[in-house]
């Protein structure tokens, strides 16, 4: 194997592993605030990717619009559904949510499959970055380095946010006691609320991207979802951090474990996750506290 | 033992008797491994609170082993369902000491993800596991001299082999053994703090609930001939929790009201316009079974006995 093969493939790992990032930070981001694992971040994902579909088909959206207007739609969908339904729960433990969650998975999906089929249809790389670019090691496809681009993009400002603004202080210190942020006169709730849909926007995002890629149908968000739950177990759930690097690096993990032993490609992820529970129950960035 | 739970379980074993002669005898064994499979997951998340998202792991790698055994060794269908058994205590057991190092939702979805790999090994070994297609068997033989041909007298044998199942899960939650389990569910660090490890415990009754996992699957594969990649999905994982919260978790009986129901209103649901989607259906009666409802049909039955499931509060 040649270094710039090599190259190659560092290359397809960040591209899938681009989609791994965005889907466990917003996972990560949701649970930090609410303690919700959310078993539907997967279908949100598959909306996102729907929405670019009908966008295009029924009112011409341009692929670029949609990178803006599908993860707000899905993300306001989200907000209702956490005002409907997933506020109940806060109070109890937070396994009835991601019961909850997994209703919703069901309930969403197959009503989109009910209306939408459950063959997938193809969505057109746009023009703009149709083709592909010379990195001077390899040719390489130009929309999965934009896929790149992106996610490292989308996760930077989500890391800035959280970790360097007064927004995210709030949102950290109401992770951390949310009953002494009241206190202060901060809006927990309404926190809560705003977190919950930049989560299930960033999965969305992250369906904006795949619709160019693969096949846009209904089932594309139970693929992904289980990966997601192996990664963020991986990187330690609720770590932003971790959840990012755990994403990329399970991503390069996975295409250098296809180029050596094809068939391992489904399972690599979860035999990594099997490794680092017995070796770090925690997680590669969790803090280590108790099981909830 | 209240008498509310005995007037269930007398039902139950009243409907069970005289079920194959009202509903077709192959979904009505269908029903009784479900049934089984869904106490195994009520041993988890019922009595210790731990919510095993992967359970179908068990039940199908039981069903794909026992298949196997039946193709490839062509051993009498008894050593099949033991080798099913022993398989999926075998796998319970590996897979717990690795899980339960985490608890509540860590432990969900630890449980979900290492299932997966259960599911792909199933899906690629196409060699042993008939890949897509799964394994396709020729009709039963005898059973400790009965034969069990006809599917009505094997849905009798099915049923006094689930009694025996369910009688075994009973026995379990009542011991000592059943007791400590409880008290970890209702608080570990106590539990800890009175010199149980609890870990072992967990571990224990892990492989207890994968062995009858795999036990029921063992039947279901018995009873319909067929190992499929659909008994290692993670839908099916979800459909068994869908199963036990409906009927009532922590309370053995609930779990198989909850199969049988669950079961008959899939199959009604099928039969309407919706087709095939019938999870649209499912998913919403089980959210909001979730949401207004977490003791479940029997758990709601009981209240007014002692033991109802705390875990719902």
């Amino acid at each position: 194997m040649s270094p710039d093969y090599l190259l190659t493939q560092v290359f397809n790992g960040l591209a899938s592993g681009a989609f791994y990032a965005l889907l466990a930070l917003g996972l990560s981001v949701i649970f930090g605030m609410l303690r919700v694992v959310n078993f539907a971040h997967g279908t949100m994902y598959m909306l996102g990717a729907f929405a670019t579909y009908y966008g295009a088909t029924l009112f011409h959206l341009p692929f670029f619009a949609a990178l803006i207007v599908a993860p707000i739609v899905v993300g306001l969908f989200g907000i209702v559904l956490e005002r409907a339904l997933l506020r109940h729960l806060y109070p109890l433990d937070p396994i009835y949510n991601l019961l909850l969650t997994f209703a919703l998975v069901l309930v969403i999906e197959n009503v989109v499959r009910y209306f939408a089929g459950a063959l997938g249809s193809p969505y057109a790389i746009p023009d703009a970055l149709s083709g592909a670019t010379n990195l001077g090691f390899t040719i390489y496809p130009t929309y999965k380095l934009f896929v790149i681009a992106v996610a490292l993009l989308m996760c930077a400002v989500v890391w800035y946010v959280v970790e360097r603004t007064p927004f995210g202080a709030r949102i950290r210190a109401a992770t951390e006691n949310p009953t002494l942020v009241r206190a202060f006169g901060i809006d927990t709730g309404r926190l809560v609320t705003v977190t919950f849909g930049a989560g299930v926007a960033l999965a969305a995002l992250a369906g904006v991207l795949a619709a160019p890629t693969t096949n846009v149908q209904p089932d594309m968000g139970d693929a992904i979802i289980i990966y997601t739950f192996a990664i963020v177990v991986i990187g330690g759930l609720g770590s932003i951090l971790g959840s990012i690097l755990a994403g990329f690096i399970l991503g390069v993990v996975q295409a250098f474990g296809t180029v050596v032993f094809p068939p391992i490609s489904t399972t690599l992820i979860f035999i990594v996750m099997v490794v680092v529970i017995v070796f770090r129950p925690a997680g590669l960035f969790g803090r280590p506290e108790g099981g909830r | 033992m209240s008498r509310r739970f005995t007037v269930v379980m007398a039902a139950l074993a009243a409907i069970g008797l005289v079920l194959p002669w009202f509903v077709y005898p192959v979904f009505a064994t269908q029903l009784l491994c479900f049934a089984l499979f869904a106490v195994s997951l009520d041993l988890l998340f019922g009595y210790v609170g731990l919510l095993s998202f992967g359970q179908a792991m068990f039940w199908g790698g039981g069903g794909y082993a026992a298949a196997v055994l039946l193709q490839r060794a062509h051993v009498d269908d008894v050593f099949a369902i033991l080798g099913g058994i022993v398989y999926a205590a075998v796998l319970a057991f590996l897979v717990g000491a690795i899980s339960v190092r985490r608890s509540g939702i860590y432990f969900a979805m630890i449980t979900l993800a290492v299932a997966q790999i259960q599911y792909f090994t199933a899906y690629q070994f196409t060699d042993l596991t008939g890949g897509e297609n799964g394994i396709n068997l020729a009709t039963r033989g005898l059973f400790f001299g009965v034969h069990i041909t006809s599917d009505r007298t094997f849905y009798y044998v099915v049923l006094v082999l689930v009694a025996l199942g369910v009688w075994l899960a009973l026995r379990v939650v009542r011991s000592p053994f059943g007791r400590v389990l409880q008290a970890m569910r209702e608080n570990e660090p106590r539990a800890i703090a009175l010199g149980f490890r609890v870990n072992r415990y967990k571990l224990a009754v892990f492989t207890l609930a994968g062995a009858l996992a795999g036990f029921a699957g063992a039947l279901a594969v018995l009873a319909n001939r067929l190992a499929g990649l659909d008994m290692v999905d993670w839908h099916t994982s979800g459909a068994v929790v869908m199963m036990s919260v409906l009927g009532g978790v922590g309370t053995v009986a609930g779990p198989i009201v909850g199969a049988g129901i669950f079961q008959s209103l899939d199959y009604f649901v099928s039969k309407t316009a919706i087709g095939e989607e019938t999870n649209m259906v499912m998913g919403a009666i089980f959210g909001l079974c979730v949401l207004l409802f977490r003791r479940g049909i029997v758990g709601s039955f009981l209240v007014p006995g002692p033991k109802r499931a705390k875990i719902t509060d």
